[in-house]
């Protein structure tokens, strides 16, 4: 029964059942009307044939001649598709008939031939041409004839005639009754009322193969590739696309689905990222002060240790080994911590490229040994940006040695290019001050969304009210909601500290027709966006109007083994990594932290077998 | 009269004071170990020290309050942090409150030595100048009123053109025995308020990192900043660096005013 729930089959089912109704009606009157004519041609040809005795004995019986009139009835009678032929005289006898057996007989007043004029008292004279002719059955199981009776009326001629049969008084001298069967006339509308049916019926099928058929390929196969979509996503597999073929609206449903499922993956990664950071800071300052106790007593002992043998050098060795090893852990520990952002980027103006002539001036040896070369090829007047120069440093150094990593063991060439672009603001610009109309900064330190002091809301939604924390970068959309809002539903916003709404009236958000919430922020005018959870349209003129932003792009491209699809979208998580017991897998997340921090952006393109790009991009301006 | 000892180190780690008494009482050293703030607290009343060792991240009482029970107290025993969660506002709030010194943990035996010889000197210089009548009779020359200082390690001065000048704080150099060379970073680098900026070699040859005052791009390295320079004359012509300031305001706010030492 499955089957019929299918949107396909029900518009199918519709269809069918709509084309069969049609065709049935349209057959009925075809078959009505394909009946009446033939019907009503040998209702004339009867009509005709008729006549045509009436004249052809007509003279014979002026003349009396009996035999003669006899013999033509007879041998009329004897055509094909002719009954019976008969002449009635006023009082109901056979007198003449194709069938002589029948001749001299009396006919009853009742029988079917009669009733038309003696069925109401005194008969009829005159007859209408219609009321002449009569169907019936000479018996159940005979077949059907058509009967036409002609009324042979008295005329001068047959008074005056020699033989004084009749006197002139009669207006009706008899009757002429003309039969035929109608088997094959029933044989032909038979005929054509299966024809029709057969046509109807197969009519119908076809019209209901193609409808399937064509529902099958544009509704059906769409949407089941829309509901395996969805049911791929909300299993969490963000990066499944559909891929649509057709440019109809389902095309395009699947089209902006897609782009919402890479919004959604890119908003997960980004959320993710800024979620396990903020863990991860906590575990690792919580790791610094634990570890870095039972690290005091090692180094200490150890050290000390190295100090009071200094006559003993063979002892000095391992002990020396024990200090560096432990020292060692001291800087892990202390990556750790920088990486967890309790170390805020110093940013002072700096020419990216010469960060980045010194990040290739500190690998130089270390690649020449392993066989790598480095090619810069750095765009000349790049603006300044302001970075924290060691922070970038690293940033860069890292980079340029996952490349030689991934070419390792025979070596090959690090490209790395610079050159300043232009971008949209969407995705880059912090909102670094949000006010309500009464002048309450909106802006909550305590709950950082990105690193950053987010925009908390108060937000109220099917009877209910949370708060939210909106994402302090415009465009991104890394908002968070507190307590029991698990609707999507259309929010009303305020401002937590005096309820004052935060609503624009009358605006609706032009990506989802929601409400829209709308905040100052000073010295750059109005924010707005979309109030329902889960849409991300923001606007914000000030910087939308005020163009685009300038940013340093910087390409580190080797020629290595290339990142597996699947891998592609963890080698920034904290932790990950490939290089087994070579990495700590922080590499990347400190610098993926470490942009983030300068509001810039990395990407990653890789290709297995072919290489891996990096793509850093650094706002010039904070 | 008090007993006399020479070092309290309060952790909550038993291991860590361990440590430290060891290596400092190979020295010929007496150390006390406390266990906690309120057990720090109990020791300084049964004795005085002249260096108190402290940590920052402790159950109950952390290590700014104990300093601040230390003031409370009168306690003038020179105080060094030590901390495993070395953050520049750790740093930065430590040498604000008046400790001489901070130490990131861990820290080798030669590290440890280093900081209590230079905390015991500073000890002794600082004790030695409230008793005494006259300016002159100051073992050590305080940094000039406009200028503004991390702790007793390291002075900022902004400049009229907006750079700052960065240099060593007399006490620091008066509390090492004598300075052999200084290592100075690089122009361009950046330094990063309460991060390591120097490193001062003493004459007995143990390294005393710097703090940098203030965070900024290094302009110029004081070339002239040669040893005998930079002790004879450590707030003018010994400067250390010409950097250009990032967060000025911010990072100002956190430094002591050289002012406030004369009131």
């Amino acid at each position: 029964m499955k089957a019929f729930r299918r949107i396909g089959a029900k518009l199918t089912a519709a269809v069918g059942v709509t084309a069969l109704v049609t065709v049935s009606v349209f057959a009925y009157f075809n078959i009505r009307q394909h009946r009446r004519s033939l019907l009503a041609e040998v209702e004339r040809h009867a009509v005709q044939l008729s006549e045509a005795v009436k004249s052809g004995t007509e003279y014979d019986m002026l003349l009396n001649q009996r035999d003669r009139v006899h013999e033509s009835i007879k041998r009329m009678g004897r055509q094909e598709g002719i009954g019976r032929i008969r002449v009635l005289n006023k009082s109901g006898a056979v007198i003449y008939s194709s069938d002589e057996a029948e001749i001299g007989h009396m006919v009853d007043k009742s029988a079917e031939a009669c009733t038309r004029c003696h069925q109401a008292g005194s008969p009829l004279e005159r007859l209408a041409m219609k009321e002449r002719t009569r169907v019936f059955r000479a018996g159940s199981g005979e077949p059907r004839m058509l009967g036409v009776i002609n009324p042979i009326y008295n005329q001068p001629s047959c008074w005056t005639a020699a033989c004084h049969v009749h006197s002139r008084a009669q207006t009706v001298l008899g009757v002429l009754d003309v039969t035929l069967p109608l088997a094959l006339v029933e044989r032909d509308i038979l005929r054509g009322q299966a024809g029709i049916v057969v046509f109807s019926v197969t009519a119908t099928a076809a019209l209901a193969v193609i409808v399937a058929a064509v529902f099958r390929r544009w509704v059906d196969e769409p949407v089941e590739e829309l509901l395996e979509a969805t049911r791929r996503v909300a299993g969490g597999d963000l990066a499944y696309r559909i891929q649509p073929r057709s440019d109809d609206e389902l095309g395009e449903l699947a089209r902006s689905f897609d782009d919402m499922t890479r919004r959604l993956s890119e908003a997960r990664l980004q959320l993710f990222q800024s979620d396990k950071l903020a863990s991860l800071g906590r575990l690792a300052a919580g790791v610094a002060h634990e570890i870095n106790n039972p690290l005091t007593g090692v180094l200490t002992y150890a050290s000390f240790l190295v100090k009071r043998t200094a006559d003993r050098p063979e002892l000095q060795e391992d002990l020396k080994v024990i200090v560096r090893e432990t020292i060692r852990s001291r800087e892990i520990v202390k990556s750790l911590l920088d990486f967890s952002r309790q170390s805020v980027p110093r940013k002072a103006e700096a020419d990216l490229n010469a960060i980045i002539a010194r990040a290739a001036g500190s690998v130089e040896n270390q690649f020449a040994a392993a066989h790598v070369r480095l090619a810069l090829d750095l765009a000349e007047g790049l603006p300044r940006a302001a970075v924290d120069s060691n922070q970038m440093q690293q940033v860069f150094i890292n980079l340029f040695v996952n490349a030689a990593d991934a070419m390792a063991p025979k070596g090959g060439t690090v490209a790395v290019s610079s050159a300043a672009r232009t971008l949209s603001p969407v995705g880059t610009m912090p909102i670094k001050a949000a006010l309500c109309p009464k002048r309450h900064s909106l802006l909550d330190p305590e709950v950082k969304v990105g690193g950053k002091p987010s925009i908390r809301v108060k937000v109220r939604a099917n009877g209910s009210e949370g708060l939210a924390y909106l994402d302090p970068v415009y465009g991104k959309a890394g908002h968070r909601h507190a307590g029991s809002l698990e609707s999507a539903a259309p929010a009303l916003f305020s401002c937590p500290e005096c309820s004052l709404s935060l609503m624009k009236e009358g605006a609706s958000c032009p990506a989802c027709g929601a409400g829209v919430y709308t905040f100052e922020s000073p010295p750059k005018g109005m924010v707005e966006g979309c109030a329902r959870k889960g849409c991300l349209w923001q606007r914000w003129e000030a910087v939308d109007g005020s163009g685009q932003t300038e940013f340093i792009e910087v390409r580190v491209s080797d020629t290595g083994s290339g990142i597996p699809k699947e891998n592609l979208d963890r080698i920034f998580e904290p932790f990950f990594t490939t290089k087994g017991q070579k990495g700590n897998g922080l590499g990347l997340a400190v610098i993926w932290g470490i942009v983030d921090n300068h509001n810039g952006t990395i990407s990653v393109e890789s290709e297995v077998g072919s290489g891996t790009s990096f793509l850093v991009r650094i706002p010039v301006k904070v | 009269m008090k007993q006399r000892r020479d070092i309290l180190v309060v952790d909550d780690e038993a291991v860590v004071t361990a440590a430290v008494a060891r290596v400092c009482g190979q020295e010929g050293l007496s150390v006390d170990q406390a266990e906690g703030g309120p057990a720090g607290l109990a020791f300084l009343e049964a004795a005085e020290y002249r260096l108190v060792l402290c940590d920052v991240m402790m159950p109950g009482m952390d290590g700014f309050r104990f300093m601040a029970e230390l003031e409370a107290r009168g306690v003038r025993a020179p105080l060094v942090m030590a901390t495993g969660y070395s953050t520049v506002e750790n740093a930065v709030r430590a040498l604000a409150q008046g400790a001489v010194d901070c130490l990131p943990k861990p820290f080798t035996a030669e590290e440890l030595l280093a900081v209590v010889r230079r905390g015991l000197a500073c000890g002794r210089l600082l004790s030695a100048a409230p008793g005494r009548p006259g300016a002159d009779a100051l073992p050590f020359v305080p940094c000039p009123a406009r200028y503004h200082r991390l702790g007793r390690v390291a002075w900022a001065s902004v400049e009229a053109d907006g750079t700052a000048l960065v240099g060593l704080d007399d006490l620091f150099l008066k509390s090492i025995s004598g300075v052999r060379s200084i290592e100075l970073s690089a122009v361009d680098e950046v330094l990063g308020q309460a991060r390591d900026c120097a490193v001062v070699v003493a004459g007995d040859g143990t390294r005393h990192p710097v703090m940098a005052p203030l965070s900024g791009r290094v302009l110029r390295a004081n070339a002239a900043a040669d040893p005998v320079l930079v002790e004879k004359d450590p707030y003018f012509e010994g400067w250390l660096y010409r950097i250009v300031p990032q967060d000025l305001d911010l990072e100002l706010g956190r430094l002591t005013p050289c002012s406030s030492d004369r009131a």
